[in-house]
């Protein structure tokens, strides 16, 4: 049996979609993007361009959740099948976008840079437990208008692994496309294998950006998949309540999913999200609370029960370092998404409430996530029935190592993780250096980083890649990209 | 408790209805209003900003404090001459074009206001010239910048250049926030000052206008 955890039924996920869909159909929500508006027009919905506002129709809802898919796979570079995100499958993916860089070695934190970036793609290539990269921070040598682009650039040159990214403007669009058609070589091929997928945010409170709305538009487009990262933060812009925000949080989530069908159907997305409670102590947005959390598998539960296939922010900790807290909060956090079965699981690495990224972090995490894995395997009847036999065995040689059952199931039936979770008895563990999670997981990384192979993406794309990135530079005058970037 | 402090302890309470009433039991009892305004309603609004600072109470009870004492500040209002009219200054407030990210500036926006000041919010993905041309017209002399992104970073130090371009470098202070900014990229773009946190951008703002 597969564990499972839920916090809402069926009866209550219903009350809150109907008073999502209510809100979008009665009060309707604000979208400052003509284009979307003209969408939505021709597609029945009520416009008031000049005060940007929309009110939806039900039929135009029900449209949009008809021809989003159920699920949909992403493909690595190679054009090999990597994720598969449908049903109850989980996947784990680096939280992105971090402003900062917790350096290991000083254990400070500062800008990250282009160095740091190819390590990271480096380690995260060899991570079993981690299935795409994320564009999980941000170079700060190179010009701040390709800040979005160029770690795309950087993960698709030095990774095979498909990525979960997203664009921070209207015009970097442009080139984070050309990448991936670089890559797969047509708009048909980039269809038919997806290689990434765009996060796209709705302004909570109820509201759309010219520029998220339009990447929503640019990606379907494109047959980008999109997933849906709306922000309701209980108690600030939205209810304070569970209930009241996971209303919201529909809503807005909806919205986009109508945005996307309209512009492309069949366009592929998940029902995604980072919402989070407000600390008013702090005035922060815990992304490790446990409301926080509840919200998060609340919400995918309500994208299951729409069919379609899911995504938050939920193993990631808002810790300043490699502690305690990053490690139970995450740990929570990544236990109940699997228990969830939330289909793209974004966090691993990040602290700091999703501005800090640490690679120290991002190995323990990959141990997490291997864990977690293993749980939803669940427990499941393995050659265990008659057990007499069994026991029988091992009474008459007082233990079970080497029995044929043992050998048959030891490797699927237990999990052994490690190098960075310490099993070590004491004085192995003092005999090989009495060594803190900190030394072991700064092995990892040396470890994982001498094993990396270059990605297999043929030479002649590869400098395709950096032409075209080499062009964008130059717009925003940087003759030059970082040596070390290729 | 005599009158002015009881009305100052209703304003730190959050209590906007009993400061009405006791704003106008002050003014039928023949105070004048900018004593009811400097001893009862700036000096309770300043134990709050106390209390805030040393986090002893938190956002929404700011909140609160700040209402009520806008429901007294109604009432006098129309008692002071018109250029008396209560004002700590103008700060012209956004977050920079391209970038949607309002919490960060929305908390500054109302701690600003609950300390007094007149805030002219311009929303978010506020283009360069629109800081400066409502600085200019409202006769603002701060303007406070707010950025999420690494990619609108630079939206802020065109507004000090075109600060220096109209001459307004100085007379018009710049101060910049956001998690992406700090200290140095403050002075590396010629802006006046940095804020970490809402508390920060008032003390700052208290400090360029010379008032505590
Ligand atoms: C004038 O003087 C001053 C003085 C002090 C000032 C000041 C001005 N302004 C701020 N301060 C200071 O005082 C405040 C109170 O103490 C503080 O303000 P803050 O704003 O820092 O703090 C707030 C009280 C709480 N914090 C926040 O509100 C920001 C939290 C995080 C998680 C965040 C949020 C909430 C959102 N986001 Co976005 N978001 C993140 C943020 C990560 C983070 N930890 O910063 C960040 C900034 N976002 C990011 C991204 C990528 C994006 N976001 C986007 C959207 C959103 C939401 C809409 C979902 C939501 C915003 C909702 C809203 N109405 O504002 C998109 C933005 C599109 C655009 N063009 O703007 C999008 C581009 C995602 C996408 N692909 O669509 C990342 C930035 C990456 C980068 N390098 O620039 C990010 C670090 C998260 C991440 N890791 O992905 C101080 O900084």
């Amino acid at each position: 049996m597969r564990p499972t955890v839920a916090f809402l039924n069926r009866e209550l996920i219903e009350r809150i979609v109907a008073e999502g869909r209510d809100i979008l159909c009665r009060m309707g929500i604000a979208i400052h993007n003509p284009a979307a508006l003209k969408l939505l027009s021709d597609g029945g919905a009520v416009v008031d361009v000049s005060r940007h506002h929309v009110r939806f129709t039900s039929d135009l809802i029900d449209r949009a959740l008809g021809s989003a898919p159920k699920g949909f796979k992403l493909y690595d570079v190679m054009g090999e099948e990597a994720v598969d995100l449908s049903g109850d499958r989980v996947n784990y993916t680096p939280g992105s976008a971090a402003l900062n860089f917790l350096d290991g070695a000083t254990g400070l934190m500062r800008r990250p840079t282009t160095a740091d970036y190819i390590r990271y793609v480096r380690i995260v290539s060899g991570m079993p437990h981690i299935a795409s990269q994320s564009t999980a921070f941000i170079p700060g040598d190179v010009h701040e208008k390709i800040s979005d682009s160029y770690r795309l650039y950087l993960s698709l040159l030095h990774g095979e692994k498909p990525v979960v990214t997203g664009t921070f403007t209207i015009d970097s669009f442009e080139i984070m496309k050309d990448l991936q058609l670089a890559v797969r070589g047509s708009e048909a091929a980039l269809k038919a294998k997806p290689l990434t997928v765009f996060s796209c945010c709705p302004t909570s409170p109820l509201k759309w950006s010219t520029v998220t709305s339009q990447n929503v538009i640019d990606c379907a487009r494109y047959h980008i998949p999109v997933e849906f990262v709306a922000m309701p933060l209980s108690g600030f812009i939205a209810p304070v309540t569970l209930v009241g925000t996971l209303i919201q949080h529909t809503a807005e989530t909806l919205s986009g999913i109508v945005l996307s069908q309209l512009a492309n159907p069949g366009t592929p997305i998940l029902y995604g999200g980072s919402p989070a409670i407000f600390d008013v102590r702090y005035e922060t947005t815990p992304m490790g609370a446990v409301e926080t959390e509840m919200i998060d598998c609340a919400y995918a539960e309500i994208g299951k029960y729409l069919g379609l296939p899911t995504q938050a922010y939920i193993a990631l900790s808002d810790a300043k370092q490699l502690d305690a807290q990053a490690g139970l909060e995450t740990s929570m956090g990544a236990t109940l998404a699997a228990l969830a079965g939330i289909n793209n699981i974004s966090g691993p690495g990040m602290l700091d409430f999703e501005s800090c990224f640490s690679l120290e972090k991002l190995v323990v995490d990959n141990e997490i996530c291997g864990m977690t894995l293993r749980m939803i395997q669940g427990i499941e009847p393995k050659g265990d029935f008659p057990s007499l036999g069994h026991f029988t065995e091992l009474v008459r040689e007082g233990h079970l190592l080497i029995s044929k059952h043992t050998r048959r199931y030891r490797q699927e039936e237990i999990h052994l993780p490690g190098p960075v979770i310490d099993r070590a008895n004491r004085s192995r563990w003092a005999e090989e250096g009495s060594k803190t999670l900190m030394e072991r997981a700064s092995a990892e990384i040396n470890r994982l980083e001498a094993a990396y192979t270059p990605s297999r993406l043929p030479d002649d794309v590869k400098g395709e890649l950096t032409r075209l990135m080499t062009a964008e530079a130059r717009r925003y005058g940087m003759d030059k990209l970082p040596r070390e970037s290729r | 408790m005599d009158l002015l402090a009881n009305l100052s302890q209703s304003l730190q309470d959050g209590d906007d209805e009993k400061v009405a009433a006791l704003t106008k039991e002050a003014l039928a009892a023949g105070m004048s209003a900018k004593q009811i305004l400097d001893n009862a309603l700036i000096s309770g609004m300043t134990v709050i900003g106390n209390r805030f600072k040393a986090h002893e109470i938190f956002l929404p009870d700011v909140l609160l404090s700040a209402r009520a004492m806008y429901a007294g500040l109604e009432l006098l209002k129309p008692l002071f001459l018109k250029d008396d009219i209560p004002s700590r200054g103008k700060v012209v407030v956004g977050t920079v074009q391209g970038d949607l990210h309002d919490i960060g500036k929305n908390l500054v926006s109302i701690m600003l206001k609950g300390a007094g000041y007149e805030v002219i919010d311009l929303g978010n993905d506020v283009p360069p010239e629109r800081f400066v041309d409502t600085a200019v017209a409202q006769g603002a002399a701060i303007i406070g910048l707010s950025a999420l992104l690494t990619t609108t970073m630079p939206v802020m130090s065109q507004v000090a250049a075109l600060l220096k371009e109209r001459g307004l470098t100085g007379r018009i202070k710049l101060i910049i926030g956001g998690a992406p900014v700090s200290d140095a990229y403050a002075r590396e773009i010629g802006a006046d000052a940095y804020g970490f946190d809402a508390v920060k951008a008032v003390e700052i703002v208290d400090r360029f206008l010379m008032r505590q």
